[in-house]
Order: C-alpha cells, then sequence, then structure tokens
C-alpha cells in the first residue's frame, strides 16, 4: 500500500503555512471540518472565472458546460463510495441535511405508529434529534444501542434491541466523539433480517476511511463534503434506488419537477426530485475534485496515515499525568480523533491555552450531549487529524497541555 | 496568556465568593451554556422591601471564565437591588474580568449572568402589580 507523502500534501494545503498568535498553526480540529487543498478551491474559481451559468436550463454554452461539470461530479461521488450509479447520489448541503431529508422523505411516508427506532448512544445530534422529532411525532418508539464501558457499541445487545416492530435502524459507522470505529455489517444484517431499512451516518468515516456502500447493502449513507476535503454547504445522501423512487419530495419547487400545471404537478426523476431550487452546483464540483485528491491518494493509505497518528497519539498522551483518554485505545477501532479529559482543567480552558501556542483543538460536548450525559462528563477535549497531521504536532500537543498545567498550577 | 488567565481570575476560580446554594431563595434559576453544557444555578434572598438582594449564593460547573465571571458578578450586585441587576450587560461582566476575550468565550464570560437576568425576570413577571382594573 502506498505510504503518503505527507510534505507533498501540505504543499497542496496553503493554510497550514499560516501563523496563528505569532506561531505556525498546528490545525488538529479536522474532525469538526477539514482544510481545503489548492485543488479545490482552484476547481470552484475555474467555474467561476470560465464557465458559470446556472444548470439544467439554459441552452447555451456556459449553462453547458455548467450543468456537465456538475453530473461529473456526481459521477465521482458515487464512485467514490461504491454506489452502482450516479441517480443513487442526492446533493444535500451536508450529512445532518441528508439524515433530515430521511427522516422527512421516509421516515413521515412509511412510518407508522407503534414503529421502532433503533439509533446509538453515541450519535451526533444529527443522527438523534432528527429521529427523536420524527418518534414524537409519529408515536414511533425510539431505542438506543448502549455503549460498553470500552467505548464500542453494545452489539451483543442487538438482538434483544431488534424486534419485529424494528422499522429502522441508524448509527454513525464512526464516532465523532469517542472514534469509535463500527463495523456496519453486522448491524445491517441483523436489521434486514427484521425487514428494517438502515441509514448509515458516514460523516466520520467517508473523508477517512474506504466506503463501500453496495457492500454494506445499507439503504441510505449520509456523507458531508465539508469534512473530506470539499467546500462548505455539500454533502451526499446515497440510497438505493427503490427506495428513492417511492419516498415523496423532501424540498418541492423549481428543478424537482417534470410537469406543474395549475391543478396538478410531476416530479422529476431521482434523484433530481430531492434537489429543488438552483442546487449548490460550484460547491458539488468542489467537492469532485476533493474526491479526486482523495482518491490519488488512495483510501487504504489515508487510513493507514491516520491510524499511525492516533496510535502516536493515544501513546503520548498516556504519558500526561491527569489524562484520561475517553473512548477506545485500540487504534485498529480509533478513526483519527483522540478525546480526552484533563484532570482540573475544564476543556474550554485548555483550548484557550493551547490557542496561544497556534495549537486548534475541539472543546465541548461535539453536538453529542446524550452520549456526555451517558459518559458523566460536561465536556471532553478533541484533537483529530487527517492526510496533512504530522507526528510532530502530535508533541506540539502535548507539550502545550505541558504548559497549559503550568500556567493553571494543575 | 498570562493577561488572560492572571491571578485575579484563578482566585475566583479557585475560591469562588457567594458559593453555595440558598435556603428559602426567592429566586433560583439555572442554564447551560449550549457551547460546552457549563451550568450555572444562581440563589437570591431578598430583603423585606422585595428589591433589595439581601443573599446571594451560586452552584455551577464550568470552565474557569464561567465559574470565576459567575464569582465577580454575584460580588458586584449582593446589597444591590434587583433593578440594579436589570441594568447590567455583558460590558459589564467583561469589564469586571478585565482580560479581552474571544467572540465564542464571551458567552462563558456572560452565563452567570444571563442565568440570573432570566430569573430576576421570571420573578419580576411572577411577582408584578396586577394591571388596574380599567
Amino acid at each position: 500500500m502506498d505510504v503518503l507523502d505527507v510534505g507533498a500534501i501540505r504543499r497542496d494545503f496553503p493554510i497550514l503555512n499560516e501563523r496563528v498568535q505569532g506561531k505556525p498553526v498546528v490545525f488538529l480540529d479536522s474532525a469538526a471540518s477539514s482544510q481545503k487543498p489548492a485543488q479545490v478551491t482552484q476547481a470552484m474559481d475555474q467555474v467561476y472565472r470560465r464557465t458559470y451559468a446556472n444548470v439544467h436550463r439554459g441552452v447555451y454554452t456556459f449553462s453547458e458546460q455548467s450543468t456537465d461539470l456538475y453530473d461529473q461530479a456526481r459521477v465521482k461521488i458515487a464512485r467514490f463510495i461504491g454506489a452502482p450509479a450516479p441517480e443513487n447520489i442526492v446533493f444535500v448541503r451536508n450529512a445532518t441535511e441528508a439524515l433530515n431529508l430521511v427522516a422527512y422523505s421516509y421516515g413521515r411516508s412509511a412510518l407508522k405508529p407503534g414503529d421502532e427506532v433503533l439509533i446509538t448512544e453515541l450519535e451526533h445530534h444529527a443522527n438523534f434529534v432528527p429521529w427523536m422529532v420524527l418518534a414524537k411525532e409519529r408515536d414511533l418508539a425510539l431505542k438506543f444501542i448502549p455503549i460498553t464501558p470500552g467505548g464500542l457499541l453494545d452489539l451483543d445487545r442487538l438482538d434483544e434491541l431488534i424486534t419485529p416492530r424494528t422499522r429502522l435502524v441508524s448509527f454513525a459507522q464512526v464516532s465523532n466523539v469517542l472514534g469509535t470505529i463500527t463495523d456496519p455489517r453486522p448491524i445491517i444484517e441483523r436489521a434486514h433480517a427484521a425487514g428494517a431499512k438502515v441509514v448509515v451516518d458516514g460523516c466520520q468515516a467517508a473523508p477517512h476511511m474506504p466506503v463501500d456502500v453496495q457492500a454494506l447493502d445499507c439503504d441510505f449513507y449520509a456523507l458531508s463534503g465539508h469534512k473530506m476535503l470539499g467546500p462548505t454547504g455539500i454533502g451526499a445522501l446515497y440510497g438505493k434506488r427503490e427506495l428513492l423512487e417511492a419516498m415523496p419530495p423532501f424540498l418541492t419547487g423549481g428543478d424537482m419537477i417534470s410537469y406543474v400545471g395549475f391543478d396538478r404537478v410531476a416530479w422529476n426523476d431521482v434523484p433530481l426530485k430531492f434537489e429543488a431550487g438552483t442546487p449548490a452546483f460550484v460547491e458539488a464540483i468542489g467537492l469532485g475534485a476533493a474526491v479526486d485528491y482523495l482518491s490519488a491518494l488512495g483510501m487504504p493509505a489515508v487510513r493507514a496515515h491516520e491510524r499511525e497518528i492516533v496510535a502516536y497519539a493515544l501513546e503520548r498522551m498516556s504519558e500526561v499525568p491527569g489524562a484520561t483518554i475517553v473512548g477506545p485505545t485500540d487504534p485498529d477501532v480509533r478513526g483519527g480523533a483522540v478525546t480526552f479529559t484533563l484532570a482540573g482543567i475544564h476543556p474550554h480552558d485548555l483550548g484557550t491555552l493551547l490557542d496561544r501556542e497556534g495549537i486548534a483543538i475541539r472543546a465541548g460536548h461535539h453536538c453529542a450531549q446524550p452520549l456526555h450525559i451517558r459518559l458523566g462528563i460536561n465536556a471532553t477535549a478533541r484533537a483529530s487529524f487527517y492526510i496533512y497531521s504530522e507526528l510532530r504536532e502530535v508533541d506540539a500537543l502535548v507539550e502545550g497541555i505541558y504548559k497549559a498545567k503550568r500556567t493553571l498550577r494543575r | 496568556m498570562e493577561d488572560l488567565y492572571r491571578d485575579h481570575l484563578l482566585d475566583h476560580y479557585e475560591n469562588p465568593r457567594h458559593h453555595g446554594r440558598i435556603e428559602g431563595a426567592d429566586i433560583s434559576h439555572e442554564e447551560n451554556n449550549p457551547l460546552c453544557g457549563d451550568k450555572i444555578r444562581i440563589d437570591v434572598k431578598l430583603g423585606e422591601d422585595g428589591a433589595l438582594i439581601a443573599d446571594i449564593g451560586f452552584t455551577g460547573d464550568g470552565c474557569i471564565i464561567s465559574q470565576a465571571a459567575a464569582s465577580m458578578l454575584l460580588e458586584e450586585v449582593a446589597g444591590k437591588t434587583l433593578a440594579d441587576v436589570q441594568k447590567l450587560d455583558t460590558q459589564d461582566v467583561l469589564d469586571m474580568i478585565g482580560v479581552t476575550l474571544t467572540t465564542n468565550r464571551v458567552k462563558c464570560a456572560a452565563l452567570g449572568l444571563k442565568v440570573l437576568k432570566a430569573g430576576v425576570y421570571r420573578y419580576m413577571i411572577e411577582h408584578a402589580d396586577p394591571p388596574c382594573a380599567a
């Protein structure tokens, strides 16, 4: 397998040369949003400079060129996650919108009172609140796969949690807090055996490891472009063709219709049925360039690089007095994020002190309050890594933590 | 960085003033900062006139900024009136702390005041004189 040439990669990310508080930036918050290579910003810049015009409607050259680029982006993303065809890919703003689309469109048309929806205790609010709202509205039972003390999903409980009434199962392939990598296949097999559909929140997985939605056999897969080198405002929902065909539209308006009369309307074909209004097509083209960039590196190499960094970070953090790792400590089941608490220092104070050293980490509940309730902690600090992260940045983090401890006399 | 976490801030964090719950409080209110989950609860015991803050205490869980700012705020308002509290705004709290905060951290500093003002506001509504019958 190829090994990442991190030095060469870093040259593609101009922002990594910036200085923060007079110090070279150490960016350790890619799980929240990744930085962008010049290839992505240039791809978007080229559209605006040379071929920009609204997609789908125009019969002139600019509009045709923009439409072609938009269609090509859909093909690239379909290939990237192993979807059978570009028609399986619905462009959305982000994974949050993808999950809401499933909850609103599939959930409200297919789920009946008394049906059960199964999610997990470690979900991001984006894969929690839409189901909570839907459960209240439709009188569904919302159930949770618990986590083990080691921060893994307790799959031994699946037999009792998946019942003949379970209609939908939705879970994160990689936890944004614990970093836990869950193998989706056993959950998907059990859910399908019970006749339930499965949504995989791939927001923290698709940027970091090979994904093949057909091999997984999931029914829906959600991802955010901005976490995988792409711009903000663009994400994708993969759906099985027959489900997308049967689902009612989520938003209505222009572009998503095939005919509108005064008394009737016919929906456009999948996936345009779900893309009302002018889409974020320049952003989609940017995401296409991001996917090209990742594909050229090779996703197995991306995963191997992050595994190496996380293993090193877990080792270095274990030496820090008062530091407690939250979540799995085995790098084989931990994605590119190390989450921790520090005795006597609130994560927010640590975040502010590290910022003075040019080090960017995230502090708080990371949009997963129910998980923090389960863990019995208010907030955690999280350092997360990506293709441009280096071992020396882990060293900078650990040094910064020691300095913060001295400053706060802890 | 010493400018931010300087001694008087750390002192208020380590030795918070007016810390604890107050039995028989007239006002009790708790809120959290959705950014980080920091929590503050403030209890207020009023004087006979129902306007003067006779006793005040806070409890909470959170970062140095949120907890130290609450301590400074309570030191400031003890013995004053509810009307005085209503006049305070975020800038007053920032002045009490006396350090420059980044945008996201201002929410931490303002949490105590937010809790206190919300509690006072609710008390005022519940104890407002009934409108005159016209």
